[in-house]
């Protein structure tokens, strides 16, 4: 034992091997390796014939992609939605993340941190199915827009073309309402964790030097929290780009990229047209964030 | 009359048990350079706080200018702080810092730019004024917390522990210029401190803070020389300090609680005779600390306690070493007495 000791103390390389090619083999071959599996699969393409997979490097699966109108719609459906669920989450969660991490102390500051994940304890499905009955017509959120005299504004929202549908459970609006529920976490815990790190004295300084709560905020808060936020919207985005389950339980007919992915890989059998669908989000997620860099959001990491 | 930049009257501030801040009254002249020394805890600190408008007290009056401030807040105070981590805003470039606070007073654009650099070749850092706080040394984020502070002609200039974090050498050059550059602007420093050589030399006059409280106003000869409390005597000219009881058992002294100085003290072999109009206390020598223009003996007194004495290189008793018996003696006129309070 102390001779195997004594051997990895001076030979740092040996140690350093010894405790990162475990998990460097498992992240290896099981992260990127089927990633690139993945990748590869999308440069295949389907035989419209006999149904098997051509494995000769083609972009015709890409072209398929691109080119039939239904595709890009689904595509454009499921980007739009991944955008404004994001925009949504970023400004429900800045109050709650800025009072978790500059206000609230001790016993509440735990109440909060416990109320945020808790829900993330309990199953996905569980939580889906009950916002289905929460939405539904007969539901309670229809009740109580009933109770409140409402009724006519929920009626006037889902006749609006576009988001609306027969009930809140079988329209966009109600998907959207649930994607922000699910992945409301995802952003107020990242942002919450750049806030606290904001030096008390920062904030201090500034008020010192003549800057109003609302300039504090604008000109210090904000700046050193985007780390947090751009972090939270990379998981509010690419959760919504990927989800499948959440657009067939809820929410109106049209398809959604993950939906398209179920379909195409499973029933379809399309491998290749699956793997391309599910290139899409790691596209965009990339671009998203070299844009992000670009205007400065890692600057003050 | 004229009133005082900064008065306090019977302020007091309680955090939960402790009473951080207690009954205190003292006022800080225009102009002047005002020093607040104690150590961690002792309440220097939260009177600051109380100037700058991040707490307010429980109960008393803080005046700023002869009005009241209590729920004003900072950013309504003429009254600007240099903070002791320096506080610099890591997204903002050097001259956006320092051009911060005319910045949120509306100041046009090139105005604020004008003035920002003025106050960067103010502080000698002209040349950095694109760079980022992380890209300078501790002196150079310390001189441009200086020069935002002071962008705003602040009536008053806090400044929480400013040299703390910076080494030896820098920490001089900088008391000499902080001294330089009050005495230029004439703006009233408050400068809080636990080094009461920085105290010692910049200021003009110096409040004693412990436990809440201000032991001892006064110029810092004064504080040094005469000073009133056992703990001003300790902490500020790190004196031997000697309680009724134990006085009551020194040669050639009536009893009363004293002060004294080790530099007043002189180290001789038990058994040299001892002149007259001395006090002197015998013991043996525990450790000898060399610090190049003399030496600091610490030694054990038959009486109790650990006394040090300061013996110039020169006057250095060659014969006696560590668990040798000396004699300590001191001229009566140099121990200084003490009121009873303080510990």
């Amino acid at each position: 034992m102390r001779a195997a000791s004594t051997f990895f103390y001076r030979r740092p390389y040996w140690y350093l091997a010894l405790l990162l090619v475990p998990p460097l083999l498992w992240f290896g071959t099981v992260y990127l390796g089927s990633l690139f599996t993945l990748l590869a699969q999308s440069f295949y393409k389907i035989d419209d014939f006999t149904a098997q997979i051509v494995r000769d490097p083609t972009l015709d699966t890409y072209q398929q992609l691109v080119t039939q109108p239904a595709n890009l719609d689904i595509v454009k459906r499921t980007v739009f939605m991944a955008i404004c669920v994001t925009i949504a989450c970023a400004i429900i969660a800045l109050p709650i993340a800025t009072y978790m991490a500059r206000y609230a102390r001790g016993r509440v500051k735990a109440f909060f941190y416990v109320g945020v994940m808790l829900p993330m304890w309990t199953s996905y499905l569980v939580k889906i199915y009950a916002w289905r009955l929460l939405l539904a017509k007969e539901g309670i959120v229809a009740w109580c827009f009933g109770k409140l005299g409402l009724a006519g504004l929920l009626d006037t929202l889902l006749e609006t073309p576009g988001v609306g549908g027969p009930s809140l459970s079988s329209s966009y609006l109600g998907m959207f309402i649930v994607f922000v529920y699910m992945w409301l976490p995802f952003m107020i815990l990242p942002m919450a964790a750049a806030l606290e790190r904001v030096p008390g004295s920062l904030i201090q300084a500034s008020a010192d030097l003549g800057a109003r709560p609302s300039q504090t905020f604008r000109n210090v808060v904000l700046p050193l929290a985007i780390p947090g936020i751009a972090a939270g919207s990379v998981f509010t985005f690419s959760l919504t780009l990927g989800d499948y389950i959440i657009p067939s339980v809820v929410g109106a007919p049209g398809y959604f990229i993950g939906m398209m992915v179920y379909v195409q890989q499973g029933t379809a059998g399309n491998i290749p047209l699956a793997a391309a669908f599910s290139v899409v989000p790691i596209l965009l997620i990339f671009i998203y964030l070299s844009a992000a860099k670009r205007f400065g959001a890692f600057d003050a990491l | 009359m004229v009133s005082s930049a900064i008065e306090f009257k019977n302020v007091s501030r309680v955090y939960g048990e402790v009473r951080a801040v207690d009954d205190v009254s003292f006022a800080i002249e225009s102009g002047e350079f005002f020093a607040m020394l104690g150590p961690s805890g002792s309440g220097k600190t939260s009177c600051l706080r109380l100037v700058a408008g991040f707490d307010s007290p429980g109960s008393g009056q803080v005046l700023l200018d002869g009005a009241d401030v209590s729920g004003v807040p900072p950013y309504e105070r003429n009254v600007n702080t240099v903070f002791q981590d320096y506080a610099l805003f890591p997204h903002m470039t050097v001259l956006e810092n320092v051009a911060y606070g005319p910045r949120v007073r509306g100041v046009s654009a090139g105005e604020r730019a004008t003035r920002a650099r003025a106050m960067l070749e103010l502080v000698q850092l002209g040349a950095l004024g694109e760079r980022r706080p992380a890209q300078l040394s501790g002196g150079q984020r310390q001189r441009v917390a200086l020069a935002r502070a002071l962008i705003n002609r602040p009536k008053v200039l806090l400044l929480d522990e400013p040299l703390g974090a910076l080494d030896l050498k820098l920490r001089e050059e900088m008391q000499i210029e902080l001294k330089s550059l009050q005495k230029k602007l004439g703006i009233t420093f408050v400068y809080v401190t636990h080094d009461q050589g920085e105290a010692l030399s910049m200021a003009d006059r110096v409040a004693v803070f412990n436990k809440g409280r201000v032991e001892q106003l006064a110029a810092p000869r004064e504080l040094y020389l005469r000073p009133a409390t056992a703990f001003v005597a300790r902490f500020v000219g790190s004196a031997n300090v000697a309680d009724a009881k134990l006085a009551a058992r020194f040669a050639g002294w009536d009893g009363e609680a004293f002060a004294i100085r080790a530099e007043n003290v002189t180290v001789q072999g038990e058994n040299l005779p001892a002149s007259t109009d001395v006090v002197s206390a015998a013991g043996s020598v525990i450790a000898v600390q060399f610090h190049g223009a003399g030496s600091r003996w610490q030694v054990q007194l038959d009486a109790g306690e650990v006394w040090s004495a300061w013996v110039p290189d020169a006057r250095s008793p060659a014969d006696l070493a560590v668990g040798a018996r000396v004699r300590l003696s001191w001229p009566r006129s140099a121990a200084v007495p003490l009121a009873s309070s303080g510990n």
